[in-house]
């Protein structure tokens, strides 16, 4: 009998092929049969959508006491008792059948297709289909593929019908942008006229097409699947951190595909981590560095650029190094550059974030939650922080999943609408600034009766209703709705609800991929490596480090503002690219402006690197090993797939060679060597190895899953025990048969438990690990008084944007949807403007002509853009200081 | 000739010519028997049903008292959802009712939601018929006005509304469970049974009953006679009258209300007062006694009495009581090729063996008329059917989720089985001239 995993209680004995399985109750017979090592064909079918019993592949003979009748098994549940056939003659008879059927009309241009070598049409047919089609007649004929996206084309002659990219689209997605169109054998898959397939996961269609029906534009004619090597990895496209396998073939990037694991994707992947696999073998990488001369950046020897820079380090003095970036870098990298900033220069001016993120008290230090347990059926789930389908796609999708199938209660604050609030039971629109009160509000005791923060008494006292009402604790995705208003305000309405409620658990929502990575390894003012302020870790790193920073330093604004004045030598970006991303546009270029020396360490020029000293040309994702750390705090291998362009190097070598240059040697040469060291001194992550990571491929939640330190010792100390105890009872046994074993064990355990507690007090003082960091409860913020006849901005992102991984890509750079003033409608009627209308748009930063629209989604009020957009430079208008940005808009007219 | 004493009971207005007036109906004791209903227990209306062993009308004739007891109890809301998606191939019987009666319709559905417990109830009339749909429509608009439907209807604390909505032209929505999709606004796709059975999860998943045109146009008779009266007409299993769809080559064709059980084909077919004989009273070739999918009869079954339990041992069905009428100048061929087109062209697409199934068999059957035809031919076809229909037997084996795929396998097997030296015929006539089988070139294919 096969060896079945389902507990014995609530399950359900079925006969398949003679064979008793152990079903879980209510499970798919499909899915019972496959554990129990019985593989039933199938193409509609798939394990993370509803089942359609569409294709008719999967038909067994089911004889649930009323004699055997062919059924679909992806349709039917496990009921005890049901004997089921999958190799009887009729079986075989219907699937051979089916598979006539679907291959009658298929073009089979195999030769020509992409997915020919892993296609389960072909597999199937090789496996359990007739050997040769008896139709002689004329096969249905369509249009070679037609573009159906930016992205995605379909070829409707090879498409089976199985409903599983239109399955995806209305289920999973929410985009219901193809669909079936016509009857019968005229069947087809389309979109609907003039409206693309403009999804964020198109790609994932691609993926889970039986066929080459659905293909993708960047993959098309590049490989074949045995030309393929393949390695898994995790992608750095956001910090979701979803899990990819890599495939190549010449020792170049082909695609990446999602990898299910349970914990975090599901197998599903958004198109910008998708087709960021064209970001390795971008135009423009850099494969040598390069140093100013006078007519620009030129290509250089890497003993002169590094001694150039470690030159510019050895002669500043260490508050007068800055360190900016870490996000794109490997936890090895970012440990590595730690090392060498904080340990050996000395300069605690580090931080990973570009003022568009969190303190990192609040990231690190607040009780926070995983993805699993923020979907938890019945749960309530809080969005204060950014539309997650802009920024954490992946995730976006699994809330959809929980409120649309989990009964999971979302509520949503944000100044403007995204993508996730029509999910939503309740969806406030604070104005900028006014969340905390809006928070305090919605956490009182007593309903309001009258309208807070531009938000009505009715819907603040529904929301608060459903709060009241959540089960359990509140689950907060917690970031940054607009970067046009203080983080203070967002901090502010945390703390007034955890204040609240004590037991509500966080997910920090920050974009960038390994930033968790970065500022677990101390990529940041005040930090050390192992989530330990520098305060607390001080003692503790002076043992394994050279040096320790003095005093807390300066983070990306105070380091921006320094150089500014002129008290910046050396700034190093670390893949950063301040002009683009910091949300105060006239701070970067004056900080840029004063720095002396900058040195970028990057895998592609931007509009910061342009304006280096030295650009050192590190090797990106895909072409190094190492770990990375998503927003739960998850680790998981990063792989190297392919070979570095040209002489580009790894950023922790690249931090190496700097030391040494100085002097120092970091003590590693080799990833698994800093991973070794990061699990031996980073206090939150004591205990993790290449050798526990190996043993777990959905990653290790830290400190979660890591062995107790202290366990450990107990257990040792425990073995001990129990080879003493036996060693005892065999010595009694000897004087005294009739010993009774509990009470000698239970006396002799008692007298070594005082020595465990000695020997645990003695190594808990002589090791005097910190304790990691906590949050900062925040104050209270005060916006400014409403003024009328302005508008507060709110700045958000899009998925697609001016950033590095979108632009180096030929098909996800003409994604990037641009921007404009968008405006409630009842404010765009105010106006007076039509469409598109250019008007003036002054902030006491700058004025911007930008054109306007109306958009729903905008409250009264408030005027939204988005940021890192072509045309125009949003981020002139923020001055990082203000609470909220104040605009007047004006018609040109 | 045994139909004599029994009163016309669902086309007794047929014959004037405002028979779809409120006016008309009220005059012709219409709406007294929802009067009578409402001064009776909904369980006893329902009773009353039982009692007159009413089978449905739409093809699969189950009892219409067994099937209102299905929904679960106290599971609120419930829905009706009227069946008037008819389009089966010969069968419009459906469709004068609508068109000729449409109150009498109105009333049963008001008497079937009173004895079931809807508040709610749907008339899915096929997108074709627009007079029915236009006589519908003024028939509930009239109705409503009158104070029959609506809010508290005749002063009673009984409320219901009528919900009039039109087919997009799909002989699946005939179907009930595609025509729940279809109603709630979706492609008219079948959904799998189990687990969505209607009467447990059925329009937007709560308990439906979904009752053909006719079935509900009886219970007005039924309530004011009483279901006793009714079950003194026709035979033992098949209660009370019918009607039934005569069409081909017979020469007056027409729908016919008889008692069921009694009256035999050969009565239908060749008595004066209904079909009148074969046109140019040439001889019989076969018949279909059931609407399209039904298998075929051949001269030797005239004399089987139209009632359910023989036609069924007989091998066929009553189905939707549609009689096609074939003559002896019937190409057998052509006849299957025209029926199984039929069904190749309304398959919804959903199924593989029925989507791809159909299709092929109709090219198949279309390459044998066209002189085209290899010997091996006659075993593909079978074969075909088999795939769609495992065991070709009656009643149907089916590899699809709905009956519609092995639909297209009775006319198939009933020709093949029956008129064999035909398609042999037309086999050995094209190997005489036959060189290959044509490749068409496609047709000019832009790329994009």
């Amino acid at each position: 009998m096969p060896e079945s995993e389902a507990p014995a209680v609530d399950g359900v004995v079925v006969e398949i092929n003679g064979l008793e399985v152990i079903a879980r109750k209510g499970e798919l017979l499909i899915d019972a049969a496959e554990r129990a090592g019985t593989y039933i064909p199938r193409f509609c079918y798939h394990e993370r959508m509803k089942p359609v019993g569409m294709c008719r592949m999967c038909l067994v003979e089911v004889d649930s006491g009323r004699g055997p009748a062919l059924q679909p098994s992806c349709m039917i549940e496990c009921t005890p008792g049901m004997k089921v056939e999958t190799e009887s003659e009729i079986t075989k008879k219907a699937q051979d059948g089916v598979l006539e059927f679907l291959l009658l009309n298929h073009p089979l241009d195999c030769p020509v297709c992409d997915k020919g070598g892993e296609c389960p049409l072909q597999d199937q047919t090789m496996a359990y289909g007739p050997g040769e089609s008896r139709m002689v007649e004329e096969k249905r004929h369509k249009e070679k593929p037609i573009p159906i996206s930016e992205l995605v084309l379909l070829d409707r002659e090879r498409c089976i019908l199985c409903d599983r990219c239109t399955r995806f689209a209305k289920d999973v997605a929410g985009d219901p942008l193809i669909h079936f169109i016509h009857r019968g054998n005229n069947t087809e898959v389309n979109t609907f006229p003039d409206e693309p397939f403009a999804s964020y996961f198109s790609g994932n269609t691609v993926q889970i097409c039986p066929v080459g029906a659905l293909t993708a534009s960047p993959y098309r004619f590049k490989a074949r699947p045995w030309d393929l090597e393949t390695t898994e990895s995790t992608c750095q496209g956001c910090s979701v951190g979803c899990r990819i396998s890599i495939d190549s073939s010449r020792d170049q990037v082909q695609r990446y595909s999602g990898v299910d694991i349970d914990p975090v994707n599901w197998g599903w992947l958004c198109d910008k981590g998708r087709f960021s696999s064209e970001t390795v073998n971008a135009e423009g990488r850099l494969s040598e560095p390069l140093m100013r001369t006078a007519a620009g950046l030129a290509p250089a020897r890497w003993s002169d650029a590094l001694s150039a820079a470690a030159a510019a380090l050895a002669a500043a003095s260490p508050t007068s190094i800055a360190v900016i970036g870490g996000a794109r870098l490997t936890n090895e990298d970012a440990y590595a550059w730690a090392k060498l900033a904080k340990g050996v220069l000395g300069t605690d001016n580090v931080d990973a974030q570009l003022a568009d993120g969190l303190p990192v008290d609040a990231v690190l230090g607040l009780p926070c939650t995983t993805i699993d347990e923020l979907c938890a059926p019945g749960g309530t789930v809080l969005l204060l922080g950014p539309d997650p389908k802009e920024e954490l796609p992946v995730l976006f999708l699994r809330l959809r999943h929980a409120v649309e199938n989990d009964r999971v209660t979302l509520l949503e604050i944000s100044p403007r609408a995204t993508g996730i609030s029509s999910l939503a039971r309740a969806s406030l629109q604070p104005r900028p600034g006014e969340t905390g009160e809006l928070m305090r509000a919605l956490t009182a005791s007593s309903d309001t009766d009258r309208e807070i923060a531009g938000v009505s008494a009715d819907r603040i006292n529904a929301a608060r209703a459903l709060l009241a009402a959540a089960n359990g604790p509140v689950k907060v995705v917690l970031g940054r709705a607009s970067l046009s208003e203080s983080v203070s305000v967002t901090l502010d309405a945390a703390t007034v609800l955890l204040g609240a409620r004590p037991d509500t658990v966080f997910l920090p929502a920050l974009r960038r991929a390994n930033i968790h990575g970065a500022l677990d390894m101390g990529l940041a003012p005040g930090m050390l490596p192992g989530r330990v302020t520098l305060d607390a870790g001080r003692n503790w790193f002076a043992e394994c480090w050279p040096t320790v920073p003095a005093a807390p330093g300066l983070d990306t604004i105070g380091i921006l503002e320094a150089a500014a004045a002129g008290n910046i030598d050396v700034l190093v970006l670390l893949g950063a690219d301040p002009l683009a991303d910091v949300p105060d546009a006239e701070l970067a270029e004056r900080g840029l402006a004063g720095a002396r020396t900058i040195i970028s360490v990057d895998t592609l020029l931007n509009a910061s690197s342009l304006r280096a000293d030295i650009v050192l040309a590190a090797a990106g994702f895909a072409e190094k090993a190492g770990t990375t750390t998503n927003l739960e705090g998850r680790v998981s291998a990063l792989s190297q797939r392919v070979t570095p362009p040209g002489t580009a190097r790894a950023d922790w070598v690249l931090a190496s060679e700097l030391a040494t240059r100085l002097g120092a040697d970091l003590g590693f040469t080799t990833p698994n060597e800093i991973l070794a060291e990061i699990g031996s001194v980073a206090p939150s992550h004591l205990g993790l190895s290449l050798d526990l990571l190996a043993g777990a491929p959905d990653g290790l939640l830290v400190p979660a899953d890591l062995p107790e330190p202290i366990e450990e010792l107990l257990e040792e100390l425990a073995e001990e025990l129990v080879d003493q105890t036996a060693a005892d009872v065999s010595t009694d046994a000897a004087s005294d048969g009739e010993t009774a074993e509990g009470a000698e064990s239970g006396e002799g355990g008692e007298e070594v438990d005082s020595t465990v507690l000695a020997e645990i007090e003695l190594a808990e003082s002589a090791a005097a690990q910190p304790s990691t960091v906590t949050f900062i409860p925040a104050a209270v913020v005060s916006a400014p008084p409403v003024d009328s006849y302005s508008f507060r901005l709110v700045a958000t992102r899009k998925l697609y944007d001016q950033g590095t991984i979108v632009q180096s890509g030929n098909h996800l750079a003409g994604l990037a949807p641009g921007t404009s003033v968008r405006v409630s409608p009842y404010d765009f009627d105010r106006l007076g403007v039509a469409p598109g209308d250019t008007v003036s748009v002054r902030s006491p930063r700058t004025t911007l002509m930008m054109p306007i629209h109306a958009d729903s989604g905008v409250s009264r009020g408030t005027a939204a853009v988005v940021l890192n957009q072509a045309d125009y430079r949003v981020s002139e208008l923020m001055n990082i200081a203000d609470v909220v940005t104040e605009l007047r808009i004006e018609t040109t007219k | 000739m045994s139909t004599t004493e029994v009163p016309r009971i669902i086309t007794s207005r047929f014959d004037y010519e405002d028979s779809f007036t409120l006016a008309r109906y009220e005059a012709t004791g219409g709406y007294q028997a929802l009067r009578k209903a409402l001064g009776m227990a909904p369980s006893a209306v329902a009773d009353e049903v039982k009692s007159a062993s009413l089978l449905g009308r739409g093809g699969a004739g189950f009892p219409a008292g067994v099937k209102w007891g299905l929904a679960p109890a106290e599971v609120w809301p419930r829905y009706l959802v009227v069946n008037g998606d008819e389009s089966e191939p010969g069968t419009y019987k459906d469709r004068l009712l609508m068109e000729l009666d449409p109150h009498q319709l109105i009333e049963g559905v008001l008497l079937a939601c009173y004895a079931i417990g809807c508040g709610q109830a749907f008339l899915y009339v096929r997108g074709e018929m627009p007079l029915a749909q236009e006589r519908i429509a003024t028939a509930l608009n009239d109705a409503y006005a009158a104070g029959y439907i609506g809010r508290n209807i005749l002063g009673s604390d009984f409320s219901v509304d009528v919900v009039l909505s039109w087919g997009a032209g799909a002989y699946i929505v005939g179907e009930e469970t595609a025509l729940i999709e279809s109603l709630e606004g979706n492609r008219g796709m079948p959904r799998l049974k189990p687990p969505y059975f209607p009467a447990a999860k059925g329009l937007y998943m709560q308990p439906t009953i979904v009752n053909n045109v006719e079935t509900l146009s009886n219970l007005p008779w039924i309530v004011s006679n009483g279901g006793e009266a009714f079950a003194a007409f026709g035979a033992e299993t098949s209660r009370g009258t019918r009607m039934f769809a005569v069409s081909g080559h017979v020469k007056t064709p027409g729908v016919f209300e008889v008692e069921y059980g009694v009256t035999t084909f050969r009565d239908l077919i060749f008595s004066p007062q209904y079909g009148g004989g074969i046109r140019n009273d040439n001889a019989i070739k076969a018949f279909i006694p059931g609407g399209a999918s039904a298998p075929w009869f051949f001269e030797e079954h005239l004399d089987l009495p139209l009632e359910k339990v023989t036609v069924d041992r007989a091998g066929s069905m009553l189905g939707s009581g549609a009689i096609v009428v074939m003559d002896e100048t019937t190409d057998a061929v052509k006849a299957c090729l025209r029926l199984v087109r039929f069904f190749s062209r309304e398959s919804c697409g959903k199924c593989t063996p029925c989507r791809e199934g159909t299709t092929w068999l109709e090219k198949i059957l279309q390459r044998i008329l066209d002189g085209y035809g290899r010997p091996s031919d006659l075993a593909l076809l079978m074969d075909v059917c088999d795939n769609i229909s495992p065991g070709i037997a009656w009643p149907p084996k089916q590899t699809t989720i709905c009956p519609l795929g092995p639909s297209a396998v009775s006319p198939i097997a009933s020709a093949i089985e029956r008129f064999r030296p035909e398609f042999d015929a037309r086999i050995t006539q094209a190997e005489q001239t036959r060189i290959s089988v044509p490749v068409a070139f496609p047709k000019a294919v832009t790329h994009a």
